[in-house]
């Protein structure tokens, strides 16, 4: 009995001690949080997406705290999240581009395939195959929606056998860009009024393309040429942009003999040229004023909706 | 001398000998578990040395001054439980605070260890052996320093086992415990080592 009674005052001793000690500890080495922290975490939208590059909404708070991190890094939130932290920090929002993810194939081969695949319905798996899957394009996108569901925001999916990215729900989290196997997804900055994009990854020459696709890029660098701020740069045949200095004036789509760059994501009709329609001229520009301004009162109704 | 020579068969035979991962068995847990890259398994391994070390400081001492007095050495290993915990977040709250340096390299392993059984284990052989203070700090540390050495040359056999071309239904974990087995095996070959002066 005496051995109990001993056993229970000794430990709850030591115990009540070392809770002293704890206790006691945590207010003499108390580390000072800053509050703010806590502040731009609160309004930060918590889905650890990891786009603005730290671990977590968390980490990226501290970053920002500690002035490592601009205030308007966080991609999911966009500018009203940038105008919240940087009220808590004290400092003006500036700009933030919003970036959101583009697919690089506009599905033009989708149906050109070297083989039937019977495999997993899944792009990392069809990707291990010789050749780099069934498709007939080595670069184009195999269609399988693998991207579609890793996508956290439901902001991309597979239409027609091709990954099509929705800009108003994609929150540029990189999640797509990293599981693509064919690497044809990446972020770009998007211009809210007119953007331009040439949806192909091809390397291949000329001729190697127009056997697989429908309109993928062949390199010939007409729309380099008609464009008249050099935004568009031909490397490896494949024609890529410079948003920096593209101005969405649409010169280089009209020039394209592959239609494949589309102006917020349709490929504009083109205006037949007055110069090349002098046979026929006062026939020929009468209807043509009308279809183009059509196609830009139907843009104004989309972006309404 | 001879104190020089016992506490030199004793850190010889914490690292190699009885190393606490491959003859002993204590502490496999993190040992599985953040072995995956040589950085972390580092953070770890100087966390254990850290820890270790204290620990048989602080439970030799509740044991000579407050347990062996009251005759109540069976209750060894709910007081060193005790101890541990209590010491481990002491640790790292004066760490948060004046070495925070430290703090951050140590980072998320500290309270990890806390339930670390190779701690609990390096406290409680100490009393089996009958180690006095000093023999007990030099076995807290070298035990600890065997953890080191047997964590880290693990993480780096598994960082090259990521890009070995494996039977499939031997992919990650099913293969890391055989490489254990096969490290521990090896270990093995340090059993005759005997310090003779």
């Amino acid at each position: 009995m005496n051995t109990v009674v001993t056993c229970v005052v000794i430990l709850g001793v030591l115990g009540a001690v070392f809770g002293l000690v704890l206790a006691f500890a945590a207010k003499v080495f108390a580390v000072e949080k800053d509050p703010r922290e806590e502040a731009i975490a609160a309004c930060l939208p918590g889905a650890n997406c990891g786009g603005c590059g730290y671990a977590g909404c968390g980490g990226y708070a501290a970053a920002v705290v500690k002035g490592e991190a601009a205030t308007n890094c966080c991609a999911a939130g966009g500018e009203e999240v940038a105008a919240k932290v940087a009220e808590i920090m004290g400092v003006s929002a500036g700009e933030s581009v919003k970036m959101v993810a583009e697919v690089h194939c506009s599905g033009g081969g989708a149906d050109k395939s070297k083989y039937e695949y019977m495999g997993i319905h899944d792009c990392l798996a069809a990707a291990r195959l010789p050749g780099g899957g069934p498709l007939a394009c080595k670069y184009g996108c195999l269609g399988m929606g693998t991207c579609e569901s890793v996508c956290p925001f439901d902001a991309i999916h597979v239409v027609d056998g091709v990954a099509k990215v929705d800009v108003e729900k994609c929150k540029a989290c990189k999640k797509c860009v990293d599981i693509c196997p064919r690497h044809i997804i990446s972020l770009e900055p998007y211009k809210t009024k007119r953007h331009v994009a040439i949806p192909c990854s091809s390397k291949d020459k000329g001729p190697a393309v127009t056997k697989v696709c429908s309109n993928g890029c062949i390199g010939c660098g007409l729309c380099a040429k008609a464009c008249p701020k050099e935004a568009i740069t031909v490397t490896d045949f494949l024609a890529k942009i410079d948003y920096d200095k593209c101005v969405g004036c649409g010169l280089c789509a009209q020039k394209c003999p592959r239609k494949l760059i589309v102006i917020d994501g349709k490929v504009p009709v083109i205006k037949p040229k007055p110069a090349a329609a002098k046979p026929a001229a006062s026939a020929a520009a009468k209807p043509a004023a009308p279809t183009a301004v059509k196609p830009a009162a139907e843009k104004k109704d989309e972006s309404k909706q | 001398m001879e104190m020089f020579t016992t506490l030199f068969s004793i850190a010889l035979g914490a690292i190699l000998v009885n190393n606490f991962i491959f003859a002993q068995f204590l502490g496999i847990c993190p040992f599985m578990g953040v072995s995956k890259k040589v950085d972390t398994a580092m953070g770890m391994g100087v966390a254990v040395i850290f820890v270790m070390g204290v620990a048989s400081v602080f439970t030799w001492l509740v044991n000579e001054f407050l347990l062996v007095p009251f005759h109540l050495e069976f209750m060894q290993t709910i007081a060193f439980i005790l101890v541990i915990a209590a010491l481990v977040q002491f640790i790292e709250m004066f760490l948060q605070k004046s070495v925070p340096a430290l703090y951050s390299a140590l980072g998320i392993y500290l309270p990890l260890i806390t339930t670390n059984c190779a701690v609990l284990g390096v406290a409680l052989l100490n009393i089996q052996n009958g180690y006095n203070f000093i023999e007990s700090l030099v076995y807290g540390v070298t035990g600890g320093i065997g953890f080191l050495v047997a964590i880290v040359l693990f993480a780096s056999v598994r960082e090259r086992l990521e890009f070995s071309d494996c039977p499939k239904s031997f992919e990650g974990f099913p293969i890391a415990l055989i490489t254990a087995g096969l490290l521990a095996l090896c270990f093995m070959g340090f059993s005759g080592l005997k310090v003779v002066w």
